[in-house]
């Protein structure tokens, strides 16, 4: 039995402030998107941006995929006017894979508005992607006017409720979760009861040694409450996979790298393809952060180098490829 | 120019004349019945509501401006109203007709809350 250590300890390579008892953040303002490799039943992450330095070997693995986030298509304002461009850029490094994922997570925000011309540029774009395939889960952007309904329509096939589901891939179980809709004044990111219901049930069987991954938008975790990222009942959902030895954990919304070990549990957030969002408390709202046209770009690419290291037999690596 | 500029100063005045007849007339009936219409205005800035919590007498009617360049919602707790999505500069106005305490939050991003006092 593995002895559950909160906060597990991180490994900061960069000197870049990350404190032991705290979750590392690794500064990729507004990163493209992160390879995911299964090993050993063990998820190792790489940033998109840095892919001409990693090592062909690490990207054989029994399985990985792609995990892109909050593309806000149709949004156009200073800190970042075109949001079809880097989206294409993040499909550019798909495509130049070495060893081609096998399908792409979508973690929500596909659309900044709702609008059918955002969601039909975005699949668009993600149609000349390598991998055909593509997992989503909605941003609260997605389900604005008409409480999702639009989505459910466009991407909902074969998913429960109000679009949640999970499907297997070489021996890995995926649940894609929905913690947008319905949400209460004052409150966070929820799950609800009919959600949790149908995910208890859906793990339930499965053997300990299964290789899990939850993805959703809004973390499930308590990233920054203040400014709503955290998940009212995430805590209930996360109690079902406790006797899972490997659980990952993949969310958005927050439009930055961030990650923390807990026990048996690894979560990571993932940058946006579209624009960059300050750091927890760092401004007075979580509004886009604007920098220069000439930086955006670049700070696309900035990653920095992290190792993770947890103390129990699955610890988890999540690199940014140095 | 000149002559030009002076028809059109003629027509204007002519157009403020009447206009001020008109309104005159209007507000004769009107006042017999209620009281001329108030406006109050909030601002969405830094995904807050502001002034947070407004107090306004019957019949004012409020009007939200998101000024964010994030979309946001206005909407009742107690589902009194509700506003489409509001992107940057979009506006969103309701009449209050009873007093109360009106609630409201953004449905977008749920910790924005806001009240709304109306009063006799």
């Amino acid at each position: 039995m593995s002895i559950k250590k909160k906060d597990e300890l991180l490994h900061d390579h960069n000197h870049d402030g990350v404190d032991r008892r705290g979750f590392l953040k690794c500064m990729a303002w507004a990163g493209t998107g992160a390879f995911c490799v299964i090993k050993g039943g063990v998820l190792n992450s790489y940033s998109l941006s840095r892919l001409s330095e990693m090592n062909p070997a690490d990207a054989k693995g029994e399985l990985s995929f792609v995990q892109i986030s909050d593309s806000h298509m149709g949004f156009n304002k200073p800190a970042n006017p075109d949001v079809a461009a880097t989206l294409q850029a993040a499909v550019a490094k798909i495509n130049a894979l070495s060893t081609p994922p096998e399908f792409l997570l979508h973690t929500g925000d596909i659309s900044h508005l709702s609008k059918p011309e955002e969601f039909d540029a975005v699949d668009q774009i993600l149609k000349s992607a390598s991998a055909k395939d593509v997992f989503f889960v909605p941003g609260e952007h997605d389900v604005l006017n008409d409480d999702g309904k639009q989505y459910l329509d466009r991407y909902g096939k074969g998913t429960q409720g109000n679009g949640w589901y999970s499907f297997e891939k070489k021996g890995v179980h995926f649940v894609g979760l929905v913690n947008v809709t319905n949400l209460k004044a004052g409150g966070l990111g929820t799950l609800g009861h009919d959600q949790l219901e149908w995910m208890e049930k859906d793990v339930k069987h499965l053997k300990s040694s299964t290789p899990i991954v939850v993805f959703a938008h809004i973390p499930l975790w308590a990233v920054y409450p203040e400014w709503g990222w955290g998940t009212e009942d995430s805590a209930q959902a996360l109690s079902y996979l406790k006797k899972f030895g490997s659980v990952t954990v993949l969310n958005g919304h927050i439009h930055q790298t961030m990650q923390k070990v807990e026990g048996n549990v690894t979560f990571h957030t993932a940058t946006s393809t579209a624009f960059p969002q300050p750091k927890p408390g760092e401004a007075p709202s979580p509004g886009p952060m604007k920098v220069p046209a000439e930086q955006l770009r670049a700070l696309l690419g900035i990653t920095d180098v992290n190792f993770v290291r947890g103390q129990h037999a699955l610890g988890i690596i999540d690199s940014n490829l140095g | 120019m000149r002559r030009s500029v002076r028809i059109a100063s003629a027509i204007a005045v002519a157009m403020i004349l009447c206009s001020g007849v008109a309104v005159k007339q209007w507000s004769f009936t009107a006042s017999a019945q209620q009281k001329p219409a108030s406006t109050a205005e909030v601002k969405i800035d830094n995904f807050s509501f502001g002034p947070v919590d407004i107090t306004v007498p019957v019949g004012t009617t409020v009007t939200w401006t998101n000024r964010d360049d994030i979309p946001h919602t206005v909407v009742s707790t107690e589902k009194v109203f509700k506003s489409k999505v509001l992107d940057t500069d979009e506006k969103f106005s309701y009449t209050f007709t009873k007093p109360g305490e009106y609630p409201y939050f953004c449905s977008v991003h749920p910790k924005m809350t806001g009240k709304v006092v109306v009063t006799n």
